[in-house]
């Protein structure tokens, strides 16, 4: 099945209820099998900008890189799949426009942004994620985070000195250890997964998971499941109902059919014809 | 503001102590830095240890022990007013963070510059680890540490805020109410909405869900070939708020969905 007809996804992007401007930003690129997702942060607009560069070099990059390769193929230089290189390539791209803006606009000095992405091939997904923006995974019943925030909080549960249950109050939430365009480098982390047909990916921003429990996430995501857009309404909704402290921002990427690449003469042969 | 101790003995308030060390011991001798001159208190009895906005007391392995809000306790994630009690001394913690500082302010995603390397977990198991990170966190000393960039500014529209506490705010339910099937075979059975979110029917198949929002109950069609009725009106698209004694009617099923008490 090509990619286009195995995934379905929605998105939506709320400003919350407190907040006067949205700096959170999406990008959907189903073509391509690429859903990313950005939470900005400086003074005025400068969150939006640093979240919109974030999104558009991702969705340029990747997808204009994979209209002539495979992301299957294998890269020359370290030898890993074209689709992981390309993640954490575009990333670190984004990262030094983001910078280089930064440096050179006084009032975009100190911007940064959070990332999360997901590129979806050959029955898998690349997850490649700065900060504290999640990626989560409904399969069957279960939701997991397949994402670890890059978070004090995330290190000081890491490290056992505060529980789980401990840090959903901890007044040190807002603290991100890494992101994108605050320094000239920036390492993602990358993590490739299976991805199975019937499994829903949920990429959100933190004004999501701060504001509703897992648990209500994973009854929103199970209950609706055959209603993407509107699971993704009911999640904007509920953080909204609970207080909307933040921007809140989501993607769902459901698996509906295998989307295996074709290998073997056979296929690179219509592959060649296609051109 | 920075978070403090107030220490008291039969009501009498005896001196506060701003937390403003990223690790503050308390015990009889000298050299702590809350001395509690008395035979019941170990030399060195606990230590709060202060990480930004969020403080821990641990117990030193003293010989009377400690309890917070009348519960022993060795190692405690401390919450605004919480009660610390040694002997017959009682240390107040308070931690006004929410109210006092501007909380959009405070709300901010900010970025810790020169991250410290993940403490390495399961290395050394207990006050060991809380050593370390605490070490980690030298980086970043004070309530608003030089290392921490803030790169969040706010708006006018923002300057006055409605009050946001660290804490979830518990958001107020509605009053409790109950779905009770009226026909069919599960016919009498009740269903208490506790949910924020009660799904009806199977999902691939037929679902609708009621869910629980501050100002009422919702019902509203998910998945599936027809549309549930209320009160014999077939549902669109859009949620549609139900009443006390409203008839659902979903796959054939009908029920009553009623207000409690």
């Amino acid at each position: 099945m090509k990619i286009a007809d195995a995934l379905e996804i929605v998105s939506q992007t709320n400003p919350g209820m407190v907040r006067s401007h949205n700096e959170d930003s999406i990008a959907q690129e189903l073509a391509c099998g690429l859903v990313v997702l950005a939470d900005g942060m400086g003074g005025y607009n400068a969150g939006e900008v640093a979240s919109g560069i974030a999104v558009s070099v991702l969705a340029t990059e990747v997808c204009q890189r994979l209209q002539d390769a495979s992301p299957t193929d294998r890269d020359a230089a370290s030898g890993e799949e074209l689709g992981v290189v390309l993640l954490r390539d575009s990333i670190q791209r984004a990262n030094a426009s983001i910078f280089h803006a930064a440096q050179s606009q006084a009032q975009y000095a100190g911007m940064g942004t959070t990332i999360v992405a997901g590129l979806f091939y050959d029955n898998r997904v690349v997850v490649g994620h700065v900060g504290d923006s999640r990626m989560y995974r409904l399969r069957g019943e279960t939701l997991e985070t397949i994402t670890r925030d890059h978070s004090l909080l995330q290190e000081q549960i890491d490290g056992g000195m505060i529980s789980v249950e401990d840090a959903r109050v901890s007044k040190n939430k807002n603290l991100v250890t890494r992101a994108v365009g605050i320094d000239a480098e920036v390492v993602p982390e990358i993590h490739v997964h299976d991805a199975l047909v019937g499994d829903i990916y949920l990429l959100c921003s933190d004004g999501l998971n701060d504001m509703v429990e897992d648990e209500d996430i994973q009854s929103a995501l199970y209950a609706m499941q055959g209603n993407l857009p509107l699971a993704a309404e009911q999640l904007i909704q509920m953080a909204n109902d609970n207080g909307g402290r933040d921007n809140v921002s989501v993607i769902l990427v459901k698996v509906n059919g295998e989307f295996a690449v074709p290998h073997g003469w056979l296929a690179k042969l219509s592959h060649w014809f296609k051109k | 503001m920075t978070a403090k101790l107030i220490l008291s003995m039969d009501g009498v308030v005896l001196k506060e102590y701003p937390l403003s060390k990223e690790r503050m011991t308390i015990g009889r001798k000298a050299h702590n830095d809350i001395v509690i001159d008395n035979l019941a208190v170990s030399g060195e009895h606990a230590a709060i240890i202060t990480i930004l906005h969020d403080s821990f007391l641990e117990d030193l392995d003293s010989t009377n022990g400690l309890e917070v809000n009348g519960v022993p306790t060795k190692k405690h994630f401390l919450q605004n007013n919480d009660l610390i009690e040694i002997g017959k001394y009682k240390l107040k913690y308070v931690n006004e963070q929410g109210g006092q500082v501007n909380p959009a302010d405070f709300e901010k995603t900010m970025v810790m510059r020169a991250p410290a390397k993940p403490a390495a977990p399961g290395a050394e198991k207990g006050d060991a680890t809380v050593g370390a990170g605490v070490i980690k966190m030298q980086a970043a000393p004070g309530a608003k540490p030089a290392a921490l960039e803030e790169t969040g500014k706010f708006d006018a529209q923002q300057l006055n805020p409605p009050v946001a506490p660290a804490v979830q705010p518990a958001v107020p339910a509605p009053q409790a109410a109950v779905v009770q099937i009226l026909t069919g075979p599960n016919a009498g059975k009740e269903l208490e909405l506790v949910k924020n979110l009660t799904t009806l029917g199977k999902p691939g198949v037929q679902v609708a869900v009621l869910t629980r929002r501050p100002h009422g109950y919702f019902i509203t069609h998910v998945e599936g070939a027809s549309h549930p009725l209320v009160n014999g009106t077939s549902l669109g698209d859009q949620p549609h708020r139900l009443n006390d004694h409203d008839v659902i009617e979903l796959a054939g099923v009908k029920m009553e969905f009623y207000f409690k008490g």
